[in-house]
């Protein structure tokens, strides 16, 4: 592109500062656990903070959960199921999650700036993605509650009892309702475990759960760190793990699942391959690959975090992704304006800043963005690199934050190779006009998910989850009831 | 009028549509029920399984690739010649399964219908299992069961016939390369003349690979390759917590329960992966 006349106009305007109140949202200074119906006194005197992660100010302290927290929530989830959810028929439990996704969409300004506090992502997402597609998710699965003997499983297919549920801090409220939602629906009652960093939408959900009546006991949160987590998979009294996360934890429960009966589904993480031909829609395209890696600030498991290019448009497409990066608003999450917001945590973007140092000593090309960086709190420039080669960390490591490395190849097959050239498979994305090869490529790419000349998208009715050591299971669809019966 | 004096057979292993010995040379005595000599069995060893993996792996893209209906053939194809070989099978389960002949020839029954049942499998899969999903939004979203690629299978110790194609077939079925390890030495028998019913079958070469040997020595071996992408442990007993931890290395997928069901849909789902395909839809 030589001529650069009308971004140059637009490089001058100006945003003002549009700041989502965040009045909405009432703080406790502390919060105990949610089991059997209440939130309880934690066993163990054990606190520790939740922080704004793009301020670094403390918003709340929350607990650790103890090995006795753990028990009494998994008693509590046990008598629920026992006494009262197990009984009830299907159209009444599909009531429950159908309050519950209506008081979802009541609270909705609310949980969106809490999570936008807790977890530092931009409040047009949390608004626009999150908090509306969590309500979605309560409705969809609501509908499945009586229609089980209809789900494909054969006849009256049995709930598994006890969930034990550990979610990780990119998605807090959805995740959770991804979570919650189905096992409900199939008649489990939960043990859920919000992630350290981000507990508070979880909590939040609680009192949702409380308002819309649901049995004492069917739903209960305990947050803490790891080693909550950790007594919770391996706590006996419980029949099915979930586990969303990174591939490294995903190892340790399956181990640790080995042989006790217990069901087991894993959403690990990944190293999406984004794939563009050379008659793709440009313009979209370059859309789709903003999207892919710098939504939610790469902190996606299935994020688009290698760019596929197709040697032949190389040099145009980097230079027009270049020229929208740099366009990207970084910087307060509240601020409806901004495109990219905080990095979740200090570890998080030590981790970030690490792999990106790597990717320059190793001899790719760096590209950082030139926009300024807030002076407090967690935020990393958007950053894309060019000549990355397949043996580089940064083209094979999940690096979850907002950087992209570029790749390129000749012909379909080469495609493939490079995409598949990883011992992940959750998603990929092509980008060309030609149906046919489209088709052919999803055919051969090792990916749970696929999107065709889009990117980073979700439905409650769209199975999602990956293959090797992305895990296994779906969560979505009626593929994601499976998860939660005894079939 | 004596007897002829017969022609026995070796017992080798199947990898890759061939039946070598063991790379490692050993064999073991393997007698009958009634305690009489059988043959000198294959030992199989830690390279036997990595050469059969290899075998399997090279052989996914091929049987992955065939039409629905090409692999519903083959299926059907090994029902027949199951079938054709039925009285070998029903004196062979006598010697090596103690069973009567009436029960035997029920168990070769059973076995041939099972194949029956999952070569009918093969293009309904993607119709049961699979769909469209009404996203809410201008995309075609459809949902396929992909195999995962490779799976370990260890037989169940008894009912070595039924055993076997209840576990292997529904792997096959859903597209899946398979290397199987008998359960049991009194498995192995028929395990390797399934294996040559198989290489008359037109299954391609390296879809279904047969190591013979001592279950407690090969399975840790197969449960930890790392090219492994499914194990169906109904055959391992007490041993399974301990191979679904070396299996947990690569986050195989893990079947661990004993066959109940011969019709069983949850060994047809347990090693397809869904995928998940988004189109745009616009002018």
């Amino acid at each position: 592109m030589s001529d650069h006349t009308p971004l140059s106009s637009l490089n001058s305007l100006q945003y003002a500062p549009a700041p989502e109140s965040r009045a909405v949202v009432t703080l406790q200074s502390a919060y105990g656990h949610f089991i059997n119906g209440d939130f309880t006194n934690p066993a163990s005197s054990e606190q520790f903070a939740t922080l704004n992660p793009a301020t670094g100010e403390q918003l709340a302290t929350v607990a650790q959960g103890s090995d006795a927290d753990v028990d009494a929530a998994v008693a509590a989830a046990r008598k629920a199921y026992e006494k009262v959810w197990s009984k009830l028929p299907g159209s009444e439990r599909a009531k429950y999650l159908f309050r519950i996704a209506r008081l979802i969409q009541e609270r909705s300004r609310e949980l969106a700036v809490l999570e936008t506090l807790d977890n530092g992502k931009p409040i047009r997402e949390t608004r626009d993605i999150d908090v509306p597609m969590a309500a979605a998710w309560f409705f969809y699965y609501a509908g499945w509650a009586d229609k089980l003997d209809y789900a494909g499983f054969g006849p009256q297919p049995a709930a598994l009892g006890v969930a034990g549920q550990v979610i990780p801090w990119n998605f807090p409220l959805l995740m959770a309702a991804w979570k919650i939602a189905p096992a409900l629906a199939a008649g489990n009652t939960v043990v859920l475990k919000p992630a350290e960093t981000t507990p508070l939408s979880a909590l939040l959900l609680a009192d949702i759960i409380r308002q819309a009546g649901v049995p004492d006991g069917v739903v209960n949160i305990v947050t803490g760190d790891g080693r909550t987590g950790a007594a919770l998979v391996n706590h006996p009294g419980i029949n099915k793990v979930a586990f969303t996360g990174s591939t490294e934890v995903g190892r340790i429960i399956q181990s640790a699942v080995a042989g006790s009966g217990k069901k087991l589904t894993l959403e690990l993480g990944g190293k999406g391959a984004n794939i563009v031909f050379a008659d793709a829609p440009l313009d979209e395209t370059i859309e789709g690959i903003i999207d892919g890696i710098f939504f939610n600030q790469g902190h996606v498991c299935c994020a688009g975090s290698r760019l596929l290019v197709q040697e032949s448009i190389h040099d145009d497409v980097i230079e027009r992704l270049l020229r929208r990066v740099e366009q990207l608003r970084v910087g307060d999450p509240l601020d409806k304006n901004t495109d990219v917001g905080a990095i979740n945590s200090a570890a998080q973007l030590a981790k970030i800043t690490e792999l990106s140092d790597a990717g320059v000593l190793e001899g790719a090309t760096r590209f950082t963005s030139s926009c300024a960086l807030p002076s407090t709190g967690f935020f990393f420039a958007p950053t894309v690199f060019t000549g990355v080669e397949q043996t580089h960390r940064i083209a094979r490591e999940e690096i979850f934050g907002p950087v992209l490395s570029v790749l390129t190849f000749r012909t379909p097959e080469e495609a493939v190779a490079k995409a598949n050239n990883t011992t992940f498979g959750l998603a990929a994305g092509i980008w060309s006009e030609k149906g046919s090869r489209t088709l052919w490529m999803a055919e051969r790419l090792r990916a749970g998910v696929i999107w065709a000349n889009t990117y980073n998208k979700f439905d409650p009715t769209s199975p999602f989850g990956g293959v090797r050591e992305s895990g296994f299971g779906r969560e979505g669809g009626r593929h994601g009831l499976e998860s939660y019966l005894n079939v | 009028m004596s007897d002829r004096v017969s022609v026995t057979k070796t017992y080798k292993m199947y990898v890759n549509g061939a039946f070598p010995r063991s790379e490692s040379g050993r064999t073991f005595v393997l007698n009958d029920v009634e305690g009489n000599f059988l043959a000198n069995v294959a030992h199989g060893s830690r390279k036997d399984i990595r050469d059969a993996v290899v075998a399997a792996r090279g052989a996914t893209s091929k049987w992955k690739s065939a039409t629905a209906y090409n692999r519903g053939q083959v299926l059907y194809r090994f029902a027949e010649i199951l079938e054709s070989r039925h009285d070998e099978f029903v004196n062979l389960l006598q010697l090596t399964d103690g069973v009567s002949a009436k029960k035997a020839a029920n168990d070769v029954a059973k076995a041939i219908d099972l194949t029956v049942w999952y070569a009918g499998w093969t293009d309904k899969i993607a119709q049961v299992f699979g769909g469209t999903n009404p996203v809410a939004g201008p995309y075609f979203n459809f949902s396929i069961p992909a195999p995962c690629g490779v799976v370990g299978i260890i037989t169940p110790a008894v009912n070595s016939l039924s055993g076997f194609v209840a576990t292997v077939l529904p792997a096959l079925a859903s597209g899946n390369t398979v290397v199987v390890v008998p359960g049991s030495h009194a498995a192995i028998p028929v395990a390797v003349t399934l294996g040559e019913v198989a290489a008359t079958s037109d299954v391609p070469a390296g879809v279904i690979n047969i190591v013979t040997g001592t279950v407690s020595e090969l399975a840790p071996i197969l449960a930890s390759h790392e090219d492994i992408d499914g194990l169906d442990l109904a055959g391992a007993g007490e041993n399974r917590p301990e191979l679904g931890r070396l299996a947990s290395a690569t986050i195989t997928r893990v079947v661990d329960s004993d066959l109940r069901d011969l019709h069983d849909l949850k060994r047809l789902r347990a090693f397809i992966d869904t995928v998940t395909v988004w189109h745009t839809i616009g002018q």
